[in-house]
C-alpha cells in the first residue's frame, strides 16, 4: 500500500507523466492523444508491474506522450518506488 | 572499433530508443552531469529498462555512472550490470584505487547476477589533475579497464583554467592519457567538441586528437557524428600505399620470407599493423559507417 501522491515522467515526446496516488482499489485514468488506440496495453501493462510489486490499491493516472512500454513500465516503476519511499518517511 | 562515442542523457526515452539509429559507433548512457539531482532514479530505472529491452544492434553501449564520492554510486552500479551493458564509464578516476573498488563491486554484482567475471568491461575517466598524473597507474590497475576517457571540462575547471578552442591547455593531458592508454594496450576517447554549431573545429580537433594517439572521441549531439568518422577517413594516396604493404606482407608470408619490401623501403610488422588499420578505416569510411 502506498502512503502519498508521487509522479515520474515528463510531458515530453516519447514520455509520459504518471501519477500515481493510495486508493482503495485499483483505479485507471489515461490521458492523451495516443491514450485510447493503446488502452488495452497500457491497462495490462499497468496490472502486470502492480502485479510485480505486489500492490493493488493505487489510483494509477496516465499522460501519454507516445511513450513506449519500456518507458510505461520504467516509469510507472519509479512513481511507485517514490510512493513508497515517501510513505516509508512519514 | 570505437570512433564515436555518443553522450545520451539517460532521462531522456526519445533519444535513448533512437539510440542504435545514430550511427555512432557507441553510445553512452549518462546518468551522472546530463540527470538533475532529483531525478537520479528515473533515470537509473529508464536506462535499465532499455538495456533489457532494446535491442541496439551492433552499437556498443556504456553507461556513465554517477562517481564514487556520490550516494548515488553503488545504487547505479547494481542496478546497472545485471543489465549487462558493453561498458561503465566511471567518472573522476584520480587514481587506481577509484578504480579498483568499483571494480571489486563489479566482480561481486557479476558473480551475484550469474555472469562471467569481467563481463562488464570499465572505462576510466580522467578528468582531475591527479588523474591525469596517475594515468599510467589507472590504466594498468585491473584488466577490466579496457579505454581510458579524457573529461576536458571538468579537467579545466580543475586546473583552473579556461578551456579554449585551440585546446593548448589540454595539450599535455591528452599526450599523458593516449600515452598510457597505448602502452597498456587499451582505448584512448577524447573529451567532447563542445559547440554544436563549429563543425569544422571539431573535425580538425578530431584529426589532431587522432594524431596524439586517440582511438575515439565524444559526442553531444547526433549531427557530430559524421564529422567524427570524417576524420578518420585515410587520404587516397595512405590507402594505395597501406594497401601495396599488406598485399607485400600478404605475399612475404606465403612465401616464407620474413623481410618485406615496398616502394624500395624495407617494412616491419608494426608498419604492416598500421596499414591494416589505415585499411580498415577506409573500408568503414566506403561502407558509409
Amino acid at each position: 500500500m502506498i502512503q502519498r501522491i508521487a509522479q515520474a515522467g515528463t510531458l515530453e515526446s516519447s514520455d509520459c507523466l504518471v501519477t500515481v496516488s493510495p486508493a482503495p482499489t485499483l483505479e485507471l485514468e489515461w490521458r492523451g492523444a495516443t491514450s485510447a488506440l493503446f488502452a488495452e496495453r497500457n491497462r495490462a501493462l499497468v496490472e502486470s508491474v502492480l502485479k510485480e510489486t505486489g500492490l493493488s490499491g493505487v489510483k494509477v493516472q496516465l499522460q501519454d506522450q507516445g511513450a513506449l512500454e519500456l518507458t510505461l513500465r520504467s516509469r510507472l516503476k519509479t512513481a511507485l518506488e517514490r510512493a513508497r519511499k515517501e510513505g516509508a518517511r512519514c | 572499433m570505437l570512433r564515436s562515442m555518443l553522450y545520451i542523457p539517460g532521462n531522456n526515452p526519445a533519444m535513448i530508443q533512437h539510440a542504435p539509429i545514430f550511427g555512432a559507433d557507441s553510445v553512452l548512457l549518462d546518468l551522472e552531469d546530463a540527470v538533475a539531482l532529483s531525478e537520479k532514479d528515473a533515470a537509473r530505472d529508464l536506462v535499465c529498462a532499455f538495456l533489457k529491452g532494446l535491442d541496439f544492434g551492433g552499437t556498443v553501449v556504456t553507461v556513465r555512472l554517477n562517481g564514487t564520492d556520490t550516494p548515488f554510486f553503488e545504487e547505479d552500479l547494481r542496478a546497472v550490470v545485471p543489465c549487462r551493458p558493453d561498458a561503465v564509464r566511471l567518472p573522476k578516476c584520480s587514481s587506481p584505487r577509484d578504480v579498483l573498488a568499483c571494480d571489486a563491486l563489479m566482480a561481486e554484482l557479476e558473480r551475484e547476477s550469474g555472469l562471467e567475471p569481467g563481463r562488464v568491461k570499465l572505462h576510466a575517466m580522467i578528468e582531475t589533475a591527479r588523474g591525469v598524473s596517475n594515468a599510467q597507474a589507472i590504466a594498468d590497475s585491473c584488466p577490466r579497464v579496457t579505454a581510458l576517457t579524457l573529461g576536458g571540462q571538468d579537467l579545466t575547471a580543475d586546473m583552473g583554467v579556461r578551456k579554449t578552442r585551440e585546446g593548448r591547455e589540454l595539450f599535455t593531458a591528452r599526450c599523458l592519457v593516449s600515452l598510457a592508454a597505448r602502452a597498456a594496450g587499451i582505448d584512448a576517447f577524447d573529451t567532447v567538441w563542445a559547440d554544436v554549431n563549429d563543425n569544422e573545429g571539431l573535425l580538425e580537433e578530431t584529426k589532431a586528437v587522432i594524431g596524439l594517439g586517440f582511438s575515439g572521441k565524444a559526442a553531444i549531439h547526433p549531427g557530430q557524428i559524421a564529422w567524427i568518422h570524417k576524420a578518420f577517413v585515410p587520404e587516397a594516396k595512405e590507402i594505395g600505399k597501406a594497401r601495396r604493404i599488406v598485399e607485400a606482407a600478404l605475399a612475404a608470408e606465403a612465401e616464407g620470407r620474413g623481410v618485406v619490401a615496398v616502394d624500395g623501403k624495407m617494412v616491419d610488422a608494426p608498419v604492416v599493423k598500421r596499414a591494416r588499420h589505415t585499411l580498415e578505416m577506409a573500408r568503414l569510411a566506403e561502407e558509409g559507417c
